[in-house]
């Protein structure tokens, strides 16, 4: 008999091609006669394009085509669509400023593509892209979210800058209990803007055939299908049947990968007019400029209390940079995915939060691993951590006088939770962590003439994202269900197409532990098809930590129908009652005797038809279900983040970082522990090293590269503690919740929980680089004299 | 302008004519078509293009062809066995989970090899100074210090 397979530490079905260099990535995909395409961007924040000559580059060696702003205007290709229609608090729709492929009339970020040059090869295409020559009138530019309302306009129709003022909650009651409070505490912080940085550049291929009218495009995607549906239907107005996207392996997304981009379209339109297949790549300094950020909110935020430290209110206002145009979701992630998540995982009775999203002279923002999460966990735990020292409460103390404990709970911004248990990750985390040894861990440190500190982060998620009907009716413009087909071979093994994508999270094995276990057969007779519209039928992708709750769920209930049409097939098979036939761990038993078929024999059966309930059955057996989840999963857990600091040099050091999850069931272990690990450095460069910076009078990226971005290295950090509680999931079928996010969630507010503590200041601003330590230190002894 | 190149590459001998400017890790990827080379950023910081020359690890995107005349390189396309078997590194970062999407993965297992040759039983730190120049931003590094500290006593100081 076969062990259980959920649960299993199964090494993983993609590692060996990756292990031998046989991944294939976008870039490594080579069409016959394809050209090469470099993006001519601008160097300005903001400028009039007075006139663009492309006569010389047209010109150079090997060029076989240059295009505009105007070329695709006059072609009729739309600009980029956003795909969440935010509602103001006037009632109001967001303003939505055309986002075109290629600039007409201004440029409004450094990076925006001017021009695109196409020439026989890479080399080619790069000279002469130098010699586009573009009159610039530049204007006054601001990448302030603060300064942003009063900033020169960016948009014709955007007064103030303004995308929209929205709201959630209800003030008055908010307003009330803040006049009752007998303590309130208040910050005021910016939720540092952040680069993505997958290590794989993005980059995509378009080709078009003549012979039947047909585009194919290759692309670093983490949503194959809504790409396609983007571009097609908003952008080229091509028919979708028309048009494979594939996006084979991926190298990395965290957020970056879910847009549509303008490069992607423009590839792909070109192919036809070039009639060859066009290949772009970004070179890392583009990435830089042209990949969504993510991040970049202005907030003050207040918490009322009474004299016991039990939480009465919360208010919080917050500005979210959208950079110079609307990306693809960027609506929706200071909004739905942020205000909803206040609560945390207290039981604040009433919440307000005010969101103004503005427009800067930046790259647009979009959702970044945890999008909107780490921003609201950020607010709630630096609040809630900060809130116990000002009350001189234990801060461990304070979140349990506020715990929710019972569930379902419905929070008072919008958000149902299922099932919880936030003691059980809390008492975990600070055996885990020893926390009652930090006392003598700090003595040891003040004795070698440096500070220790120790920080908590008890953060709570939405993921499973999402009700369609409730993503809708809070202005999302796609539904949010996934789908899934299982197809059995006529001898039995079996090839499951999922609408989730992978691009590191391990799907060909967790979703293939599932498939197994469910259906009894060995997990090497099942492999896991991702990430092509040309033969998944139908797909959402994979963001929000959905994959597993959305796109697993899809699975197994095609595998229920498999499983369902099989016991039919075997009644008929054994001459007995379907009602009477059980399936267990690969074979169909007639209930209480010995008589049985094993899963092969009957898929055999369902494709050699001979004896067969013609009249009752269609031959075969491939199923396939679409999911449309119940609820969002609520993935929730406690982090403790101990940290020495140098007083000569400000350098923080992480002793000890303890992360204890509850993300439901669990399929495979050793995978979820290395999303937790991922998370909690990508939380931990925000926290310590990661910083986007722009030049304040030019607008310019200063962090432009790997030299001035500062990506944590393995010497950076440390490793972790990591471990889990189980709540399951009341509302799909595995019982599961969502993990890739988790760690980038709670891990800011943690470690500057620590920091805080071990300075004994209210508040450092992110990254706690050694610099800006070492200014609080400075601080601290000249106020000490 | 071409200039002919020519140098050994997994073992068997190669050349070509690439222009002066052609970078190694292009004429790798371009000429010879492995692709198991990866180019991660243009600034030599990220690492995802290490491969042996000489025996020595660097990053392919900092040379050009030119400079690897006559020179022996093993790219991640050579690490395993010819009958495909994982070599003890490679088995070791399945072993540990030590790669989520792959992309900077033959980098980091090129280094390894490298580093694992004069450190067969390297402590963590060591590991993690080695690992300075190979940026991963999926794994959070903690499994790749894992399954080069296996890996490495398991190769015992040879390749």
């Amino acid at each position: 008999m076969n062990a259980p397979l959920i649960g299993a530490r199964v090494a993983r079905k993609e590692d060996y091609r990756f292990l031998t260099g046989a991944g294939q990535y976008t870039d490594d995909v080579q069409m016959p006669n394809q050209a090469h395409a470099v993006f001519v961007r601008s160097p300005h924040a903001h400028a009039s394009l007075k006139k663009i000559s492309v006569e010389k580059a047209r010109k150079a060696p090997g060029v076989i085509g240059v295009f505009v702003g105007k070329d695709l205007a006059d072609a009729k290709v739309g600009g980029l669509p956003c795909g969440w229609l935010i509602t103001d608090v006037n009632g109001q729709p967001m303003k939505e400023p055309p986002h075109p492929c290629l600039a007409q009339g201004k440029a409004r970020h450094v990076g925006d593509q001017v021009a695109v040059v196409i020439a026989e090869t890479l080399a080619q295409a790069k000279d002469a892209a130098e010699l586009v020559d573009v009159d610039y009138e530049v204007l006054p530019s601001n990448t302030e979210a603060r300064k942003a309302s009063k900033a020169p306009q960016i948009h014709d129709g955007v007064a103030d800058n303004t995308c929209y003022v929205w709201a959630l909650g209800d003030k008055a009651a908010c307003d009330a209990a803040f006049a009752k409070a007998a303590h309130v505490t208040k910050l005021e912080f910016v939720n540092n803007r952040l680069i993505p940085n997958a290590i794989e550049p993005r980059a995509a291929i378009g080709a078009y055939s003549r012979a039947d009218d047909s585009y194919t495009l290759y692309v670093a995607s983490q949503n194959p299908h809504v790409e396609r549906l983007l571009m097609t239907a908003f952008v080229l107005g091509l028919p979708e049947h028309k048009v494979r996207v594939v996006a084979p392996d991926v190298g990395g997304g965290f957020g970056s990968k879910i847009y549509l981009y303008a490069e992607d379209v423009v590839v792909t339109w070109a192919a036809k007019q070039l009639n060859r297949p066009v290949k772009w790549t970004a070179e890392r300094s583009e990435s830089f400029v042209s990949d969504a950020h993510g991040r970049d909110h202005v907030t003050v935020a207040e918490l009322a209390m009474d004299r016991d430290g039990k939480f009465l209110g919360m208010r919080v206002k917050t500005t979210a940079n959208m950079g110079a145009y609307l990306s693809t979701f960027a609506s929706c992630v200071p909004t739905i995915l942020y205000a909803t998540l206040l609560a945390g995982q207290y039981t604040t009775p009433v919440i307000h939060c005010e969101v103004t999203a503005v427009f800067t002279n930046t790259t647009p923002v979009d959702a970044y691993r945890g999008a909107g999460r780490p921003e609201a966990t950020y607010v709630v735990e630096r609040l809630v951590e900060t809130a116990a020292r000002e009350m001189k409460l234990d801060p461990a103390e304070i979140r349990r006088r506020n715990f929710i404990r019972s569930f379902p709970y419905q929070t008072p911004v919008a958000l149902q939770y299922d099932t919880g248990d936030y003691e059980a990750t809390l008492k975990a985390a600070q055996q885990l962590a020893d926390v009652p040894g930090f006392q003598k861990r700090k003595e040891e440190s003040i004795k070698k003439g440096k500070l220790r500190g120790l920080g908590y982060a008890a953060y709570i998620e939405a993921c499973g994202i999402a009700p369609s009907a409730v993503a809708g009716s809070l202005g999302a413009r796609a539904g949010l269900f996934e789908a899934g087909e299982v197809r059995v071979h006529p001898t039995g093994s079996v090839t499951v197409f999922t609408g989730s994508h992978s691009h590191g999270q391990g799907h060909e094995t967790t979703f293939a532990q599932v498939v197994a276990d469910r259906l009894g057969i060995p997990i090497e007779n099942v492999d896991i098809v991702h990430g092509d519209t040309s033969k998944v039928l139908f797909g959402m992708g994979t963001y929000g930590s959905r994959s597993i709750a959305v796109g697993g769920t899809a699975i197994v209930k095609a595998l229920d129908k498999i499983i369902a049409k099989g016991k039919k097939i075997a009644a008929h098979l054994l001459e007995a009652a379907e009602s009477d036939i059980e399936y267990d761990r690969g074979e169909f038993k007639v209930a209480g005797t010995d008589k049985k078929k094993m899963f092969g024999e009957v898929a055999f059966a369902a494709y050699v038809p001979h004896n067969y309930p013609h009249d009752k059955l269609e031959p075969g057996l491939n199923e396939n279900a679409f999911y449309d989840p119940a609820n969002f999963t609520f993935p929730a857990g406690t982090y403790v983040c101990e940290v020495e600091i140098d007083r000569d040099t400000g350098v923080v050091k992480i002793e000890r970082f303890t992360a204890v999850d509850d993300f439901g069931k669990i399929i495979n272990p050793m995978i979820v522990e290395g999303q937790v690990h991922g998370g909690l450095v990508q939380g931990i460069g925000q926290a310590l090293t990661e910083g986007c910076r722009y030049d304040l009078e030019n607008g310019q990226l200063v962090t432009g590269s790997y030299m001035d971005y500062c990506m944590p290295r393995a010497d950076d950090v440390p490793s972790f503690k990591v471990d889990t509680r189980e709540t399951p999931c009341t509302h799909n079928p595995l019982g599961v919740k969502g993990c890739g996010e988790a760690g980038a969630i709670g891990s800011p507010a943690a470690l500057m929980n620590a920091i805080t503590d071990a300075l004994g200041v209210k508040d450092v601003a992110m990254p706690a680089t050694a610099q800006t330590v070492w200014k609080h230190l400075q601080e601290k002894s000249h106020a000490r004299v | 302008m071409t200039l002919k190149v020519s140098m050994k590459v997994n073992g068997k001998p190669v050349s070509a004519d690439v222009e002066a400017r052609t970078l190694l890790v292009t004429y790798i990827r371009e000429n010879l078509r492995l692709t198991g080379t990866h180019v991660g950023c243009d600034t030599a910081q990220c690492g995802a293009c290490t491969v042996l020359m000489n025996g020595k690890a660097i990053k392919s995107c900092s040379i050009v062809a030119m400079q690897a005349e006559g020179a022996d390189i093993m790219t991640i396309e050579g690490v395993a066995k010819a009958d495909g078997t994982l070599h003890p590194m490679q088995a070791a970062f399945k072993e540990n989970h030590g790669l989520q999407c792959g992309f900077c993965t033959p980098g980091m297992v090129m280094n390894a090899l490298d580093f694992a040759k004069s450190h067969p039983n390297p402590s963590e730190q060591e590991v993690r100074e080695a690992l300075e120049g190979n940026l991963c931003r999926c794994t959070g590094y903690h499994n790749i210090v894992k399954s080069i500290m296996a890996g490495a006593k398991a190769m015992n100081g040879k390749i």
